[in-house]
């Protein structure tokens, strides 16, 4: 155990070796910022039936940012390893093949989380300057931040999944990008496909994650969604730990 | 320690290894060498674990490579060719992160990062941050990471390459005492170094052992590499066609410079013809300047190994 949390350590802190970790923060900062600016100016217009954390989590805007970080925080995890060849270092030490897969996604995980605190401030501000609620109910935040988490935890998976197929770090972020948008957009088909039967509708809504956040944020946290993202994640983590040993085999 | 038989490893379409088997026993210090594309990588990473075999079978401290892998790395120290490195680290915090990698904890490992850093003269740079050393630093760096757990066995590919002079001499008697303690595996193409710190050679070749013996061994069973240098003015005479008259002198080359004549003979690996030539001199009253032996040196024996045919 040790051993993996030495792993792991070292995976959170290459994230702030590297100046990448702090362009992705300064423009999520920016780009959330600016997005929950736009929530608290649509609700100025006049009395609205969405609160402020569902105006924030439930824009355009919102999933545009989202998409595009985890390609940014994903790409490198095992690319750069294959490229600089450290991964034969890495790999000759008493360690084994699943503990590294873990401590990588697991890393981007953590990192993840440390993007998401400070907008917790936005919604701590607005509750004290304007002294009306954020959210209805603190079931709200948990929905919300619970499924950011699942999400996070899934897409991640993806990320890394698509980082140990190439030695090309460009490469895993078009895959992951890719991959990502092509989920989002899936869930979009009932909005886009309008004659769809019932049966396919709720199908498709499954593994919205549009849809998955409507619901959580306004604190309707339902099991199906967790038991999906949580699945899919532990598959996505399978097939990397696959990959991972036929790579290495190969290299 | 190491123990490997009939081991072979094609990459898609190249043969890189075929059918190789050899032993190295506890605390001998073994030279691989070979040219370049003979194998030597391929075959250390192998015995590193980080890649499996076509077919065949490796071992390290009794431990399989494949299947008790785990067993096997942990008795290894590896320093892999070009030495990778997370170059964003510092010097100290990267022998600290792969000291606990290796298993390495508690006051064990302060002791340990303090001896490599003293054994590898890494003082002066241990808060630098690694991609900013020089490459011989970065070498250093490797070696003190490869040692950081006292395995048993240490497999280095090319060490040395990279190093100035100093460095080279510092790192060869590191070498020299590691192995007091430690089996040592070491490729190199630096042949004088092998001379002077292996106790055993093996000469790979187109993925094939061509020789494993002892330095010494070796240049004894050389067909053409004693020879004899003779700097003299022989006047009228024919010196070639005289000093080839003399036993054991298989061949005799001549450079002329002035009145003064260089002869270069060439004779068995053992022989030594300076008292008959020194004789000829005098019969012929030749001015002799310098007569002297050259030794075969493991460079004419790798030669004649992987150039057979030349
Ligand atoms: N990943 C690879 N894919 C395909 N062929 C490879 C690969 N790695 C090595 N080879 C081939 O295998 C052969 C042996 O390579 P290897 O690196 O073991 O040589 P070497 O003895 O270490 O040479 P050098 O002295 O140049 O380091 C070469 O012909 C090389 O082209
Ligand atoms: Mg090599």
């Amino acid at each position: 155990m040790t051993k993996f949390f030495t792993l792991l350590g070292r995976e959170v802190k290459s994230f702030f070796y590297s100046p990448i970790a702090y362009v992705v923060m300064f423009f999520f900062l920016l780009i959330t910022g600016f997005n929950f600016y736009i929530g608290v100016s649509l609700l100025n217009r006049g009395p609205s039936e969405v609160t402020v954390i569902e105006a924030f989590f439930n824009t355009v805007l919102f999933w545009i940012a989202y998409l595009l970080i985890f390609p940014l925080i994903t790409m490198r995890t095992f690319s750069e390893e294959f490229k600089m060849g450290t991964i034969e270092t890495l790999m000759t030490a008493p360690i084994r093949d699943w503990q590294v897969v873990i401590s990588k996604w697991l890393g981007c995980l953590v990192f993840y989380v440390i993007l998401w605190v400070p907008s917790l401030l936005y919604f701590a501000v607005f509750q004290w300057t304007t002294k009306s609620e954020a959210a209805h109910a603190m079931g709200a935040y948990a929905g919300s931040y619970l499924l950011l988490l699942l999400m996070g935890m899934f897409y991640i998976a993806i990320g890394c999944f698509a980082s140990v197929l190439t030695r090309n770090q460009i490469i895993a972020a078009v895959i992951s990008f890719c991959a990502i948008t092509i989920l989002l957009f899936a869930g979009l088909l009932s909005f886009i496909v309008l004659n769809m039967t019932p049966g396919l509708r709720d199908f498709v809504a499954y593994f919205s994650a549009v849809e998955h956040m409507g619901e959580f944020s306004k604190g309707v946290i339902d099991s199906r969604p967790i038991i999906y993202y949580t699945t899919m994640t532990v598959l996505m983590l399978v097939l990397t730990h696959q990959v991972f040993q036929a790579r290495k085999w190969k290299l | 320690m190491i123990k490997v038989e009939n081991l072979t490893k094609r990459y898609a379409g190249v043969t890189a290894i075929d059918n190789i088997s050899f032993e190295v026993g506890k605390g001998e210090i073994v030279g691989f060498l070979g040219p370049n594309g003979a194998g030597k990588s391929t075959t250390m990473r192998i015995l590193s674990s980080f890649m499996p075999a076509t077919a065949g079978r490796a071992s390290i401290a009794g431990f399989d490579v494949f299947e008790n892998s785990l067993e096997a790395r942990a008795h290894l120290g590896y320093m892999p060719e070009n030495v990778p490195l997370y170059t964003e680290m510092r010097v100290t915090e990267y022998l600290i992160y792969r000291a606990k990698l290796k298993g390495v904890t508690g006051r064990r490992l302060k002791e340990r990062i303090g001896d490599v850093k003293e054994l590898c003269s890494l003082r002066d740079v241990e808060n630098r941050i690694i991609g900013t050393l020089s490459k011989g630093y970065r070498q250093r760096v490797g070696l003190a990471e490869a040692l950081v757990h006292e395995p048993d066995l240490l497999i280095l590919d090319e060490p040395t390459i990279g190093l100035d002079p100093n460095q080279i001499r510092q790192v060869r008697e590191l070498i020299k005492n590691l192995g007091k303690h430690h089996t040592i595996l070491l490729s190199t193409h630096i042949l004088p170094e092998v001379e002077m710190t292996c106790s055993r050679v093996i000469i790979i070749n187109k993925g094939r052992i061509e020789a494993s013996d002892t330095p010494q061994n070796l240049l004894d069973q050389l067909r053409t590499a004693g020879g004899v240098r003779l700097e003299a003015k022989t006047g009228s005479d024919n010196g070639v066609a005289e000093l080839q008259k003399i036993a054991g002198v298989k061949d005799v080359t001549v450079e002329r410079e002035g009145d003064w004549e260089t002869f270069l003979l060439k004779t068995e690996s053992k022989g030594d013809v300076r008292e008959e030539v020194w004789r000829l001199a005098v019969d012929r009253k030749w001015a002799v300047r310098e007569l002297s032996r050259r030794k075969a040196t493991l460079e004419d024996v790798f030669v004649e190994i992987t150039h057979a045919d030349v």
